[in-house]
């Protein structure tokens, strides 16, 4: 375990290389050091991870050296491992290493191919510190790493300004949750005096009751910065354009990990919300509303990454649908599945798209499970994972789970469990739409080449883990194996179920078989079915949010900037300037060098200072 | 003994280097350079040696040196050098040597003249961060104006004339209020303990009325938020970082708006510690202000310098909140943003410099789509676009987030504000990058990416900028002991 500091630092490192090299490698070198310093690092982290339930400890804390000491205020590079940030590292840095060897697949005929895996590889770094840091100072760190690299990647391509626009939307919309997030580690500065996560987590069951009006706001502005990150409403609206980066980059960033960060951070800080019952129904709710508003989105949607995104959008929201009633290790468990089947589903899609000639557009694809077969297979797998197709999928325990705790849970009501039971629905036919308009009916582009083994190999372990990963969670009703939730218990408080019982989730199951096959069948009979143009045109834009935004924020700070570019305040002293120098010139002018003006001036003084003396002698 | 070398040495290289200028045009070069890396190897040498505490004299002088210069008006040249005047002095010939590089191919006129101004106002600058005599203070200040005048005047761009006599006449306004504080501040210590003297260490406890310490804290204070500068006083910032030349706008940036910073902590809050908190609430809001509309007007501009200049008041407005909230944090904060600011700042203008050699605009509108001319270039402004919003990682991200998080405590509303410029700062850093490097290219260009020279200046600063992101530990170690008594009562 005292390797730990490897695990970031092996991706910085390789990142840091990648910079210093700057071309001079060639393909196999940034190759071998773009994808090795992943793998090593996933190696490194299944043997400390190893070691780690071996050891029996609830976490191992890892100094490395001082980073900020002012009088009491200290706050180190440290690391932390334990059962949670045990899950995200072996899913950051595994997943993360099947995407870097796609991606020397898809990206090879990149001529920015080291630049591309330099940010790749920072991004892993970032995003390893951000769930291995033992202070929320590191956190932060972490998370701003991560939005510099989503943003770095998303205009990967630059020369389209649409990119840059798409990535600087991206940053700035996560910098206003990220700006709430940082005032939120100033007040538990101001009252824990601390930032280290257990000082910070001990220190607010002492002085805070629950519901106290600090703990409160604190917990509020957290969910800020997760909204941010996450993609969850009101903050959605970067994630669709992030699309505009190279396929694997929405993999790991806009899918498996970055964007679970917001996840990561309500679980990790559940004690803050568990003080603030408002916050976390608030999680519940935005996660519950934000999954339904873009399940319907992804439902209407032509290109295949944009279909993706709202899922991911929507899949994030059933995360924090479970944070917010108490299914802390429910949502961990999402997330893992997730990460599995919507890396699986991205880069299924990114070898259609190359495969099509970079086509995204669905209704220009069609019929091509005969010409694709093998990325069918697997497109299918993760489809059927996402859809939560019972029994099977992991998608279908991850997800179940969810569906009953959303009533069940302490936290639960029937609304939220019916909005999950609803997303269930929208999910499974949004999906099926897909699948049908990619792989079925007529083929409307032709196969360019088809996906070489270094592409497909990480799908088809991507797809075997979309399968499995679901049997380490089996439901009541199914087994009931809970590996995952005893795994992070020590991290995470167990869940409290109220309503109902094994009864409901039996109920639960039956009801989302039925729909997901009711929705498959809607999707079928829908395709050709004309929607009505202003509806489609509203979902497809995302509820109508990047308009509202433009009109609220852009679009003054914009103009109130064109008004004043050159500095109001500058009229002040060019002001006295113009005054100073008009008042010289008056001056000036009487001094025309004509004698008769002046003797005429003598005269006329001397006329008014003899009048007013006189005046003043005998007027009286 | 070695505080007097701080001083000297630049001047007395500064008429060297012009001497040198008889022989050929590049010996004045290496004069200058050579003067500034000494400068720069003994500053950092002490700085080295006093990690350990036991070399501090008493609680918090290093070095003190006296020697009596007018003493019927109690004026004498007295040096002490405590954990900020350090740092300072370190930051001073650092950039100082960097100037130096960058000016290597940009000033081919009168190099002789140009590096004795450069020189000069390096020692000004040493001068106003050593010396503890404020009658030698105000001489320094006006020091340090002189030459910044010349090298504006005479090697700038196209209206230099206007931008440094604009230059002269703002900071000359608030040094003449300045100096009637001094002297006020000379009379009512010598009414009320009957010695009349200008030492810094006697003045520091004056005994005196409310209404009088508020007028003559006033006086101080104007002086150098102007040049720091905070709004509504920043307007000349801007025309004089245009027209300056890089090395001009490198000193500026880096170094003679830190006199202004360096002034608040050392005399304003100090000496005044009743005024300064009753006028607490009022400076932060000026702070947040200049936060927000500097960084407002950052976005507007689309003149590269004139951008980086607004960005300046931005950043010097976490300057104000910080070293009026009165905390150790944001005090440690206001320090390590001096510094960084210097690094962070005196790149970018360096990257204007050689954006300007190259493609002889300063224009955002006509650059675009340099990225694959200029790869190195790209990422050395990428490290600076994202110190400069701050992200974590780099120095800048500490001395912001110090800062806020100590100005929390004293004034919530205003650090929302201030907070709020963390938005605005990645807006028009952001947009540095994507009209200079990314997009599309209006002209096929073949240009030359970094030079070794300019390697040689960026690799530093990047160093620089990266290791105080991660180890600031060696500056707050430091610096620590300089804290003004104000702030550390005021901890809970």
């Amino acid at each position: 375990m005292q390797w730990i500091y490897l695990i970031p630092a092996l991706p910085f490192l390789g990142a840091l290389l990648l910079v210093l090299a700057s071309g001079r490698i060639g393909k196999t070198g940034v190759t071998l050091i773009g994808c090795g310093s992943v793998g090593i690092a996933a190696l490194v982290t299944i043997v400390a991870g190893l070691q780690f339930m071996n050891s029996g400890q609830a976490g191992y804390v890892q100094h490395l050296w001082d980073w900020v000491s002012i009088g009491t205020f200290r706050i180190g590079m440290d690391l932390r491992l334990d059962a949670l940030s045990l899950v995200f590292t072996f899913v950051i840095t595994f997943v993360g290493f099947l995407i870097h060897v796609y991606s020397t697949g898809y990206m090879a005929d990149d001529p920015d191919f080291a630049r591309f895996f330099a940010c790749m590889n920072l991004f892993v770094g970032a995003m390893l510190l951000l769930v291995l840091g033992d202070n929320l100072l590191l956190l932060y760190f972490g998370w701003e790493g991560v939005g510099l690299c989503s943003y770095l990647l998303i205009g990967f391509w630059y020369k389209d300004p649409a990119n840059g626009a798409a990535a600087r939307k991206a940053f700035i919309v996560t910098r206003v949750g990220d700006t709430a997030m940082a005032i939120a580690l100033f007040l538990l500065v101001q009252h824990t005096g601390s930032l280290q996560l257990g000082t910070v987590l001990a220190r607010a069951q002492e002085l805070w009751t629950t519901g106290d009006p600090t703990v409160v706001l604190i917990a509020f502005l957290l969910l800020g910065g997760a909204v941010g990150k996450s993609a969850q409403l009101p903050l959605q609206t970067w994630l669709p354009d992030a699309m505009a980066g190279p396929t694997p980059v929405s993999a790991l960033i806009h899918a498996a990990t970055m964007v679970t960060a917001g996840v990561y951070l309500i679980a990790r800080t559940n004690a803050l919300f568990v003080l603030s019952p408002s916050a976390q129904a608030a999680v519940a709710i935005v996660g519950a509303i934000t999954l339904l508003l873009a399940g319907c989105s992804a439902f209407v949607q032509t290109d295949i990454k944009r279909v993706l995104a709202y899922s991911t959008i929507s899949q994030i929201g059933y995360m924090f649908l479970a944070l917010g009633v108490g299914a802390w290790s429910a949502a961990i468990f999402h997330f893992m599945t997730h990460a599995f089947f919507k890396a699986l589903l991205f880069l299924g899609a990114g070898a259609i798209i190359v495969a099509l000639h970079h086509e995204q557009d669905m209704f220009k694809m069609g019929g091509l499970r005969k010409s694709l077969p093998g990325v069918f297979l697997v497109f299918l797998i993760g489809s059927a994972s996402l859809a939560a197709l019972p029994f099977v999928t992991s998608g279908f325990y991850s997800k179940d789970q969810i569906v009953w705790l959303a009533g069940a849970a302490a936290g639960g009501n029937a609304f939220y469990s019916l909005a999950a039971v609803l997303g269930a629905f929208i999910t499974a036919a949004y999906t099926a739409r897909m699948i049908f308009l990619v792989f079925f009916g007529q083929e409307k582009t032709h196969v360019h080449h088809k996906p070489g083994p270094v592409m497909m190999a990480p799908l088809y372990i991507l797809a075997v883990l979309s399968t499995l990963a679901g049997f380490i969670e089996l439901p009541h009703t199914l087994g009931h194996l809970t590996l995952l939730s005893d795994f992070v218990s020590p991290v995470l408080p167990g869940v409290v179920t109220v309503h109902g019982g094994v009864a409901l989730e039996w109920g639960m199951q039956a009801l989302t078989l039925g729909l997901v096959a009711l929705a498959t069948w809607l999707a079928w009979r829908l395709l050709a079915a004309p929607f009505p143009d202003g509806l489609k045109q509203f979902l497809k834009n995302g509820w109508g949010f990047d308009d509202a935004y433009n009109v609220m924020f852009v679009q003054p700070f914009v103009k109130l900037a064109k008004i004043n570019r050159r500095d109001v305040i500058d009229k002040i002293y060019t002001g006295l300037a113009a005054v100073t120098r008009g008042f010289h010139r008056a001056m000036s002018a009487t001094q025309s060098g004509i004698l008769r003006w002046y003797v005429m001036g003598i005269v006329m003084g001397a006329v008014i200072i003899l009048s007013v003396i006189i005046w003043r002698e005998y007027a009286v | 003994m070695m505080l007097p070398v701080f001083i000297l040495l630049p001047v007395l290289g500064a008429f060297l280097a012009w001497l040198a200028s008889a022989v050929n045009k590049t010996l004045p070069r290496w004069v200058a350079l050579l003067v500034m890396l000494a400068g720069l190897a003994i500053s950092a040498g002490m700085w080295w040696q006093v990690q350990d505490d036991i070399y501090f004299i008493g609680d918090r002088w290093l070095q003190t040196y006296e020697l009596p210069w007018m003493p019927r008006f109690g004026i004498s040249f007295s040096l002490a050098l405590d954990g900020l005047s350090l740092l300072m002095l370190v930051l001073t010939f650092f950039l100082g040597a960097l100037s130096v590089m960058v000016s290597w191919k940009e000033i081919k006129e009168r190099s002789g003249f140009f590096h004795f101004n450069l020189l000069f106002v390096i020692g000004g600058i040493a001068g106003v961060f050593l010396t503890m005599d404020l009658f030698l203070f105000y001489f320094f200040w006006e020091v340090m104006l002189i030459p910044m005048y010349f090298l504006i005047g005479i090697w700038g761009h196209g209206n230099r004339l206007y931008a440094a006599l604009k230059f002269f006449l703002f900071t000359q306004a608030g040094g003449l209020l300045m100096l009637l504080a001094i002297l006020g501040l000379y009379f009512v210590h010598a009414s009320a303990t009957g010695t009349f003297t200008f030492s810094y260490f006697a003045l520091l406890n004056t005994p005196m009325a409310v209404e009088t310490g508020r007028w003559l804290m006033l006086g101080f204070l104007v002086a150098f938020i102007v040049k720091l500068p905070a709004f509504p006083f920043h307007t000349w910032l801007p025309d004089a970082h245009t027209e300056a030349p890089t090395a001009g706008s490198v000193i500026l940036a880096g170094l003679l708006l830190k006199t202004g910073a360096y002034g608040i902590l050392r005399f304003v809050i100090p000496i005044f510690p009743e005024a300064s908190q009753f006028f607490a609430t009022w400076v932060m809001l000026l702070g947040a202000i200049g936060i927000l509309y500097g960084g407002k007007l950052a976005y507007a501009q689309t003149d590269f310098k004139r951008l980086v200049a607004y960005t300046s008041v931005s950043h010097m407005g976490f300057v104000l909140v910080g070293a009026f909230a009165f905390n150790p944090l944001a005090y440690q904060g206001v320090v390590m943003q001096m510094i960084t600011h210097g690094i962070s700042t005196g790149a970018l203008f360096m990257i204007a410099g050689s954006l300007y050699e190259r493609l002889h605009t300063r224009e955002l509108e006509q650059m675009g789509g340099l990225w694959p001319a200029l790869p190195k270039m790209g990422v050395v402004t990428m490290v600076f676009v994202m110190a400069s919003l701050g992200l974590p990682g780099l120095g800048n991200f500490i001395a912001e987030f110090l800062i806020l998080a100590g100005s929390w405590q004293a004034a919530p509303w205003i650090t929302v504000a201030a907070t709020a410029g963390l938005v605005v700062a990645t807006i028009y850093s952001l947009r540095i990058m994507q009209k200079v490097f990314f997009g599309t290219s209006l002209r096929e260009y073949k240009l030359p990416d970094l030079s070794l020279r300019e390697m040689l200046m960026m690799a530093p600063l990047i160093a620089a900028i990266i290791w105080l992101g991660v180890y600031p530990q060696p500056v707050i170690n430091v610096a620590q002991r300089a804290m003004p008594s104000v702030a550390v009562h005021s901890t809970k």
